[in-house]
């Protein structure tokens, strides 16, 4: 059983967050200046040894900070949500940003004119160095080209470390980091000179220990650090939390802890240090409920903790979550947008043993997302047929503040899926969610999450253009789209496609791969997961036990409306002629051609007029481009075009509980995820798909012309494997009828189904009754993911200022629903109004 | 010709409803009404006829007719929500009961499939219909909107006598869990005494033992200009939050009852 009473928050913890907030992050230039001058005196040598010395280095000079009334400690820059950077994977993208990254509209960065320079210096040590540049000269040329053309982006590992991990964290809490360091010398103490992988062993052993060391040490940095600041507090309360905190540092993370206290510093360095080790995000805390219990359970029954203490302790750690930051490249910010950095933490669940497992900790972990109010840690919640009611119905509080926390899991389907991917079911049973949704066993897989974003629109254009893109054969010569005399024929035709773009994705991905493992490999990560140690090589180079890449196809309700509306329109009904559909997607459904396309139009006459012979200078550029751009269909072509559009709002979408179309949109799904489980990864392991797009449904919409499900060009495709906005008219249980009716159990690297609620849906123990009942429903019918926005005032308020940005926005009232943006003024305020008095 | 077959007409289904009785229920919402309240939110349901309303600038036919078996068929859609809510279906109108036997019909289809049934209704129909559902129903919502027959006749052109005398029969047949529910219109029934009122004849009624309060809002404003009607209640704004509390503390102050704002 577990304790659900409120924890009251201590005035301590608004002002961290307050403090935390105060300015806009910024760049420093330490760690790079650092791996820069260690890479230099090493060269050489074995990569594995550089990067631990490298990372040893680092910890050894990187200037170091306590912050005002911090209890728990370690901090990666000197300013506040500051980040530091990491050229060995990329630089190009931010030398080329340094003068723009303050002013950008996504995730802006401050950076001081001396930090620019300090920049622009190192960077000059890594060109033709970095893991990216690798990668590059790894890809077959056709897989460059269809990234070019906006198929697929590897974005992620392509310009950054792969993070998406979750380590043994429960190891170096139990043994610290001295008994780690002593499991991997008495490996090296078995490796015998005359072994074949001698070599490669005993280096990456060596490594290991190394940087434990460094660990070690800068724990200690931090003890006399504390110890010095102590000496100097005149104020009694603050100096002997100081003193505790030294004398935290001086024992972990080198030994076991001894406390609660302890643990929850021990598991912040391991935190912190992953991060400063290689720029992957995505390192996810996973079952902290469950690893740091047992330090808990003995704190309170020996009378060593107050419940009161251990929740200020860890909502220390949940503000320290967020003072960790990333700076990516703009395009990427986009998609990833709001600064995160995607630290999973799950609560609740089961045991390897299938028992339920949710504890006191599971609660003051919803508590405490609910006391700090911010981003991080992206909490989760576990849900299956034994979960505790009570649990949920706190979790559900916490989703009632409209913070858009915790996401559902059904353990109901997780963890069959992963054991169809060939887990255990006893490692199954133990799952958590790396990132966004993607499930995997803890501290023995590197799963490669959020490999890729693949559009599955792209693909259905280039059957309409026979492979051609902007005048270049992008994708397969499908042949004419006019002449495909059944819907077999042209679903075939995509299917093509689909295939040939998958295989290429494949190809960025695993050549990706091999860049990290030559040029990356991580000895500090590596030393916390299993079997890294034992095999004597690196997670990079295949040494988890689990071993897995999973690329996220999106705009799966867009492509299932979309070749669906093909069906019934052009083969079944026969009510408009392929060509026609073909010159309406072309004109944008008579909207006319928007800048995008001029350019793409532009680009492929261009290319055309190349292959003839004639000159292209800047005037022929201009002179094409002023003619597309005054390029406009007739009147009656336009009418035609409309009449289309409206044809299209007719047939029956994906969303709205009607089994024949949701059954189709779980076949279209499986032309993405299929062929893709066929495919290996060089660390042994294999291609599992995920239907997710983070944000980059967004900025990659809009690279994305206009699409037969009636979608305008370079417009937002659908999120997730939610349906098209605006297009489920039957309300959140229709709609969920229709997510699940996917097969959730292939997409193993996860699925997203984002639902919005006015607060009023939640209002009182009844609401949240409800809301916990809607979500078990979904779950009995197997679906696997679910998160919600709770509408709240300042949204409301937005959308009456920007009603552009709010077009499919629905709130329902007292049983009455209506899009927000319709309404006029005063009956948005009454909304509004209501909104605050939920009712 | 079986139960299923009857015939009825409505003219809007809502799924995941949250209010209107427990859990998470399906809501028909049946087509023709006998009174004229003025702040009706849903105008479009008071005449039998099929319609046409302007809805976003685009023509909407109001009106279908359908079958119990298509109704159910319908209803049967969020049975798993159901099950884990303890919710159902509700027929709401209009005035359900001017459909006497689709109304029966299709509740008896809900009820002998096992999904909870209830009805939005403020009874103003013979009390022999009345008792036709009744086997059928495990609650009904009924609306009382006042006392005094004169100023009930004023807004909504019937007096109630007949319903407060259906409104007892329903409570003495013991045969229905009844809640009763206050539409709060400001100019009309928002005052302490008059809330009062409702109240106390509420709990006279044997069995009953909640009372909910429904604030005015006229989100259905919009509808009137689409149907070309004018709006009455032009001006009027919806009680803010502290009079609800007010007129729900005056309730509770002389009566037994559990008072809710909201249904």
């Amino acid at each position: 059983m577990f304790n659900t009473t409120d924890i009251p928050k201590s005035a301590r913890i608004t002002r961290l967050v307050d403090h935390l907030y105060e300015k806009m992050p910024v760049i420093e230039s330490a760690r790079a200046k650092l791996i820069t001058e260690s890479y230099q005196a090493t060269e050489g040598e074995p990569m594995i040894t550089r990067r631990a010395g490298a990372f040893a280095h680092i910890l050894r000079h990187i200037p170091i900070i306590i912050r005002d009334e911090e209890l728990i400690v370690g901090s990666s820059t000197i300013a506040p949500r500051g980040c530091q950077t990491y050229p060995e994977f990329s630089y190009q993208w931010l030398e080329d940003e340094l003068d723009t990254v303050e002013t950008r509209s996504a995730d802006p960065f401050y950076i001081a004119e001396e930090t620019k320079q300090e920049l622009r210096e190192v960077h000059k040590y890594w060109k033709g160095k970095t893991t990216s540049e690798l990668a590059t000269s790894y890809m077959a040329p056709e897989a460059i080209k269809a990234i070019e053309h906006n198929i697929f982006t590897p974005g992620n590992y392509f310009y950054n470390g792969v993070g998406h991990v979750t380590v043994k964290y429960e190891e170096v809490l139990a043994i610290g980091y001295e008994g780690i360091m002593a499991k991997a010398q008495a490996e090296l103490d078995r490796c015998h000179v005359g072994d074949g992988d001698y070599a490669r062993r005993s280096h990456f052993l060596s490594a290991v220990i190394l940087s434990c060391q460094a660990v070690m040490e800068y724990a200690q940095r931090y003890a006399a650090l504390a110890e010095k600041m102590a000496a100097e507090c005149s104020d009694p309360v603050r100096r002997n939390e100081l003193e505790v905190i030294a004398l935290n540092c001086s024992r972990v993370p080198a030994k076991g802890a001894g406390s609660f206290y302890e643990a929850c510093q021990s598991f912040w360095f391991v935190q912190q240090l992953i991060q400063l080790e290689s720029s992957g995000h995505s390192i996810s805390p996973g079952r902290f409920d469950q690893y740091m219990y047992p330090y808990y359970k003995k704190d309170l029954e020996n009378g060593n903790i107050t419940r009161e203490f251990a929740q200020e302790l860890m909502d220390c750690i949940w503000v320290k979550l967020n003072d960790l930051n990333k700076c990516r490249d703009a395009a990427s910010a986009e998609g990833f947008a709001g600064y995160s950095l995607f630290q999973n933490l799950i609560a609740g669940g089961q045991n390897k043993d299938g028992e339920d497992v949710t504890n006191d900790l599971s609660i003051m972990c919803i508590q405490a997302s609910m006391h700090v109010h911010l981003p991080q840690p992206s909490l989760s919640v576990r849900v299956w047929n034994g979960s505790p009611h009570e649990f949920l119905i706190k979790a559900a509080e916490l989703t009632r503040t409209g913070i858009g926390l915790p996401a559902y899991y059904n353990d109901e389907v997780i963890i069959p899926a992963l054991q169809n991917r060939g887990l255990s079911l006893e490692d199954a049973r133990e799952y958590n969610i790396i990132g966004c949704v993607e499930p995997q066993k803890a501290g023995k897989t590197d799963g490669w999450h959020d490999a890729a974003f693949f559009n599955m629109c792209r693909p259905l254009e280039l059957v309409f253009s026979n492979g051609m893109d902007k005048g270049e054969q992008v994708g397969i010569a499908t042949g004419d789209v006019t002449e495909m005399t059944t819907f077999e024929e042209f679903y075939d035709a995509y299917k093509k496609q689909m295939d040939y773009f998958i295989s290429l994705l494949v190809n960025a991905d695993n050549a990706i791969d091999v860049a990290h493992a030559e040029r990356c490999p991580l000895p500090f990560l590596s030393c916390m997961v299993d079997d890294c140690i034992k095999r004597g090589i690196s997670v990079q180079e295949g040494g988890a036990v689990y071993n897995f890449t999973g690329p996220q196809g999106f705009g799966i309700a867009n492509m299932a409306d979309s070749l669906y509306a093909v069906r019934q329109l052009v083969y079944r009904d026969k009510k408009v002629s392929m060509e026609e559909y073909k010159e309406a997607l072309l004109w944008n459904y008579g909207k006319g051609i928007d800048s995008e396309t001029a350019v793409d139009m532009t680009a492929s006459i261009l290319k055309e007029m190349e292959r003839q012979g004639r000159a292209i200078d800047e005037s022929a550029v201009k002179s094409v481009l002023e003619t597309v751009m005054t390029m406009k269909p007739s009147e009656d072509q336009k009418a035609r075009f409309e009449e289309i559009h409206h044809m299209i709002d007719e047939v029956p979408k994906f969303g709205n509980d009607i089994p024949e179309v949701d059954y189709f949109a779980r076949d279209v799904a499986y032309t993405y995820t299929r062929p893709l489980q066929n495919y290996k990864n060089p660390r042994g392991g294999q291609f599992q798909a995920g239907l997710y797009p983070v944000s980059a449904n967004v900025p990659l919409g809009g690279q994305t012309g206009a699409t037969p499900d009636g979608r305008y060009a370079h417009t937002p495709v659908a999120d997730g494997v939610s349906p098209s906005a605006g297009k489920d008219v039957n309300g959140p249980t229709a709609a969920a009828n229709s997510v699940a009716r996917l097969d959730h159990f292939i997409v193993s690297n996860g699925t997203l189904f984002n639902q919005k609620f006015h607060p009023s849906a939640l209002a009182g123990r009844e609401g949240l009754e409800k809301f916990t009942a809607l979500i078990r429903s979904y779950f009995d019918q197997k679906g696997m993911h679910m998160q919600f926005n709770v509408v709240d005032r300042d949204t409301l308020l937005d959308a009456q200022k920007n009603p552009e940005k709010y077009k499919h926005l629905v709130v329902r009232v007292a049983g009455y629903s209506a899009l927000f943006t319709t309404l006029s003024r005063s009956l948005q305020d009454d909304i509004i109004r209501r909104t605050e008095q939920g009712f | 010709m079986s139960y299923l077959d009857t015939r009825g007409r409505i003219f809007d289904i809502q799924r995941h409803s949250v209010h209107d009785g427990p859990g998470i229920r399906t809501i028909v919402f049946l087509k023709g009404c006998v009174l004229r309240c003025r702040w009706c939110c849903n105008p479009e349901s008071q005449e039998y006829r099929i319609q046409t309303m302007k809805v976003l600038g685009e023509d909407k036919v109001i009106g279908k007719d359908t079958t119990v078996a298509e109704m159910i068929a319908e209803v049967e859609k969020d049975r798993p929500y159901y099950y884990r809510s303890g919710g159902g279906m509700t027929l709401s109108g209009g005035e359900c009961l001017c459909q006497p036997e689709f109304a029966r019909d299709l509740l008896r289809a809900a009820k002998e499939r096992g999904i909870n049934t209830a009805i939005e209704s403020m009874a103003c129909a013979s009390f022999e219909s009345i008792q036709e559902i009744l086997p059928y129903l495990d609650l009904y919502l009924m609306d009382i909107k006042h006392t005094d027959p004169e100023k009930h006749r004023q807004f909504t052109g019937k007096t109630n006598e007949l319903m407060m005398e259906n409104a007892r029969k329903v409570a003495l047949s013991g045969k229905t869990r009844l809640i009763i529910r206050v539409p709060v219109i400001p100019a009309f029934n928002d005052t302490v005494e008059e809330i009062r009122g409702i109240a106390a004849f509420a709990d006279s009624l044997p069995g009953v033992k909640e009372l909910h309060l429904l604030p005015y809002h006229r989100l259905g404003q919009d509808k009137y200009e689409g149907l070309g009607r004018a709006y009455l209640m032009d001006g009027i704004l919806p009680p803010d939050g502290e009079k609800m509390k007010t007129l729900k503390r005056a309730a509770e102050s002389i009566t037994s009852l559990h008072v809710q704002i909201g249904g």
